[in-house]
């Protein structure tokens, strides 16, 4: 055995169940990002001119602005200089079948317990597995395509769907949006994309399991997902990654388009590496994620369970532009050890009867800082738009916290906006309360941070929300007692 | 089956309890009365493991074990159950599956098999009639949103279900009307029997009129000072507890 594959069983055999590193060469650009570093991505994915414009502009925008520094966080200065920007695994061409993908990265899917030829079909899943950069491997295509669904790795549908990007892309998160979307859309490198044709319920679960490997390397990842009219979508993503010690910077955009009478289901199950005890290493992930209803009667819903990176900043939300839409939020964001989070959402009512809800657990433990930070737009075409928004945070020691900055802007005097917030600590009592009942010291915990949780986790699919209940308690491993 | 020997605890500097002696044997029922103040409701925080309570001399004896030695889950595993004065609300908690959760931690160390969800809720329908309870109490969080007396129904179910040896009832009483102490009355005694004992912490000789109990000892400020049987109960109704401080500082 190599003292590399020991180097990897220490690995896998410390604290972070997901912390190793497939050893696969990379084809790594160096470090820096200029005009000539973007026109390179472009040119090794094989973009059209369009692409390429886009990123450009979007490049010389991102050069003109400034990082922004008002979230609720502690962050070390990012060298955007000392980043690489593009890391594919080596291979001549891409992969035709499961055989020619390289064993060790099957093997990291194992561990990762994501075995695309087996559980992915039980499961009913179509996994469009990204590793590091590139798509290697996408399942069920064909049940998918029957269904009139393309579901594919982004570089794939710039090649093969270039009208439908043109049309489409950066028309929800603009790349002037913010420095991070600025910076994504420049850069990024890959990422799903998903067109549900009218009328047409997609068959599966999409899902995509997200995987930062290769060192230093900065994830810009790009998914956008149109629901024509009449269409229905649930999209599932889940997020893994190895231990590290540098921070490595995540600065993922996600698009939602739905159209009228459309329904889009996003559901986040996030774990990346959220640094140690003592709050070294760690991912630093942000994020822009926004959806918008475009038509009448649509609807969105963002469902997102939050355990890992060091720092999270990332609000999904809604644009409610057309008649009688629907946002919906719902959020389980736990920051332990030393993690901080920043996250929450917006909701913009544009239409006349549009309607969003927000639900937003917060858990901090550790000296973890948790922030909610929400807008609820109401504009003055929005008659009879109405918001409820509830906001509880639960605090595990007296080393954490909770913070809550919920914003409204109300515009229409015929808006009905309602906020509920509630803070509180695992009390002492209900644990003596679950222990006196035979209920060991863990599983109460357990018990309580899941009840705390529930009218989130009863909005994901259920495989997932037996996932995430697994995660949560993992990720609260020690920190009471 | 419950041994005390010369029991003192405190909570921080304060000394609630200085030397409590206590022997109840299987298929007992014993009645604690005593002033507010006087370390009842300490004396069962201590036996069931409540933290924050340093015990600072004595001795407690159950089934032959230390019991002090044991952690909280340990000591319900192993047949001891508190029914709580003030039973705490976990939102989003289903009361069935905290219920199913802690009958199955005490079959595990009873080395009897689990009961699936059938089994359970077989089991739990025949002890909810007892106890007068709807079963829209099964899908309610634990505690969470119910009244007073519902709370202590629940405690009483819990019992029922858990079927301990040693059941502690720290003033189930309190708060109740006179038709839910019947019930939660009917639900301790049904409990009653040859193997198992009952201490019943109360304030009121009202209880006892429905729990018959073997012997009453009367609680005053961290001693218990005297005990007899159930007409003792019935003195301390008409005279108060001052007599047996006077007796007791006379001896």
């Amino acid at each position: 055995m190599s003292s590399q594959q020991q180097d990897l069983d220490a690995l896998v055999a410390q604290k972070y169940r997901h912390g190793f590193v497939t050893d696969i060469e990379s084809d790594t650009v160096p470090p820096g990002l200029d005009e000539d570093v973007i026109r390179l991505i472009s040119r090794k994915k094989g973009e059209p001119q369009f692409m390429l414009d886009w990123r450009l502009k979007a490049f010389r925008h991102w050069l003109t602005m400034q990082e922004p520094d008002w979230a609720h966080l502690e962050i070390a200065p990012i060298d955007y200089q000392a980043i690489s920007y593009y890391s594919a695994p080596k291979k001549k061409d891409g992969p035709k079948s499961l055989d020619e993908v390289d064993p060790k990265l099957l093997a990291t899917y194992e561990k990762l317990g994501v075995p695309l030829h087996e559980r992915a079909r039980l499961a009913g899943v179509a996994v469009d597995a990204v590793f590091d950069s590139v798509s290697v491997a996408t399942t069920f295509k064909d049940k998918l395509a029957k269904a009139g669904v393309i579901f594919c790795p982004f570089s794939d549908a710039v090649r093969d769907h270039p009208a439908l990007l043109e049309q489409y892309l950066g028309s929800v998160v603009p790349y002037t949006d913010n420095y991070f979307a600025a910076l994504n859309s420049a850069v990024f490198t890959d990422g799903s994309f998903v067109y549900v044709p009218k009328g047409v319920r997609c068959p599966m679960e999409l899902s995509t399991y997200f995987r930062i490997n290769a060192a230093n390397t900065g994830q810009f990842e790009r998914t956008l997902i149109i629901a024509d009219e009449g269409a229905y979508v649930s999209y599932l993503e889940g997020c893994t990654a190895p231990m590290r010690d540098e921070n490595q910077l995540h600065a993922a955009v996600v698009e939602l388009v739905a159209q009228t009478d459309a329904q889009i289901k996003y559901s986040t199950v996030q774990n990346w590496y959220p640094g140690d005890e003592n709050g070294v290493g760690g991912i630093y992930n942000f994020v822009t994620k926004r959806g918008e209803c475009r038509g009448a009667n649509s609807r969105i819903s963002w469902t997102q369970v939050e355990t890992g990176s060091a720092i999270t900043w990332k609000y999904p939300s809604c644009v409610l532009t057309g008649d009688n839409s629907v946002g919906e939020f719902y959020s389980v964001a736990l920051a332990n050890h030393y993690q901080q989070a920043d996250t929450g959402t917006k909701m913009i009512h544009i239409g006349r009867n549009t309607r969003s809800t927000i639900v937003s657990k917060g858990i901090s433990a550790g000296r973890g800082q948790n922030t909610y930070r929400g807008l609820v737009k109401i504009l003055p075409s929005a008659d009879g738009a109405r918001n409820y928004t509830q906001c509880d945070s639960l605090l595990m020691g007296d080393r954490c916290g909770a913070h809550t900055f919920p914003y409204m802007e109300i515009r229409n005097p015929g808006a009905v906006v309602e906020h509920e917030a509630t803070t509180s600590k695992i009390a002492d009592d209900q644990l003596f309360y679950c222990r006196s009942r035979g209920i060991s010291e863990e599983d109460a915990v357990n018990m309580i941070v899941n009840g705390f949780c529930k009218a989130v986790f009863k909005e994901l699919p259920m495989e997932f929300a037996v996932e995430a209940q697994n995660l949560l308690s993992v990720s609260l491993e020690g920190a009471v007692g | 089956m419950l041994s005390i020997r010369d029991l003192h605890a405190q909570i921080g500097a304060r000394k609630i309890l200085k030397g409590i002696n206590l022997e109840v044997g299987a298929g007992e029922v014993h009645a604690i009365m005593g002033p507010n103040g006087s370390g009842k409701s300490t004396l069962t925080s201590v036996l069931a493991g409540r933290e924050g309570y340093e015990v600072t001399a004595g001795k407690v004896e159950y089934l032959g074990q230390d019991l002090l030695a044991m952690e909280p889950e340990d000591r319900a595993r192993a047949g001891v159950f508190l029914a709580f004065q003030y039973p705490v609300e976990i939102p989003g908690v289903n009361n069935a599956y905290l219920l199913k959760a802690a009958l199955n931690a005490v079959r595990r160390q009873r080395g009897l098999p689990e009961l699936d969800a059938f089994e359970f809720l077989a089991m739990v329908r025949e002890k909810m009639q007892l106890m007068q309870m709807d079963e829209s109490f099964l899908n309610r969080g634990v505690n969470e949103g119910f009244s007073g007396g519902e709370k202590k129904r629940n405690e009483i179910l819990q019992m029922a279900v858990l079927e301990p040896k040693l059941a502690l009832l720290d003033e189930t009483d309190s708060g109740l009307d006179i038709d839910a102490l019947r019930v939660v009355a009917n639900g301790v005694n049904s409990l009653r029997g040859a193997d198992r004992a009952i201490v019943l912490v109360t304030h009121y000789q009202r209880l006892l009129d429905y729990i018959e109990p073997d012997v009453v000892h009367v609680l005053s400020d961290g001693r218990i000072l005297k005990s007899g049987d159930k007409s003792l109960a019935l003195e301390l109704e008409r005279r108060g507890y001052d007599w047996v401080r006077q007796e007791a500082r006379v001896a």
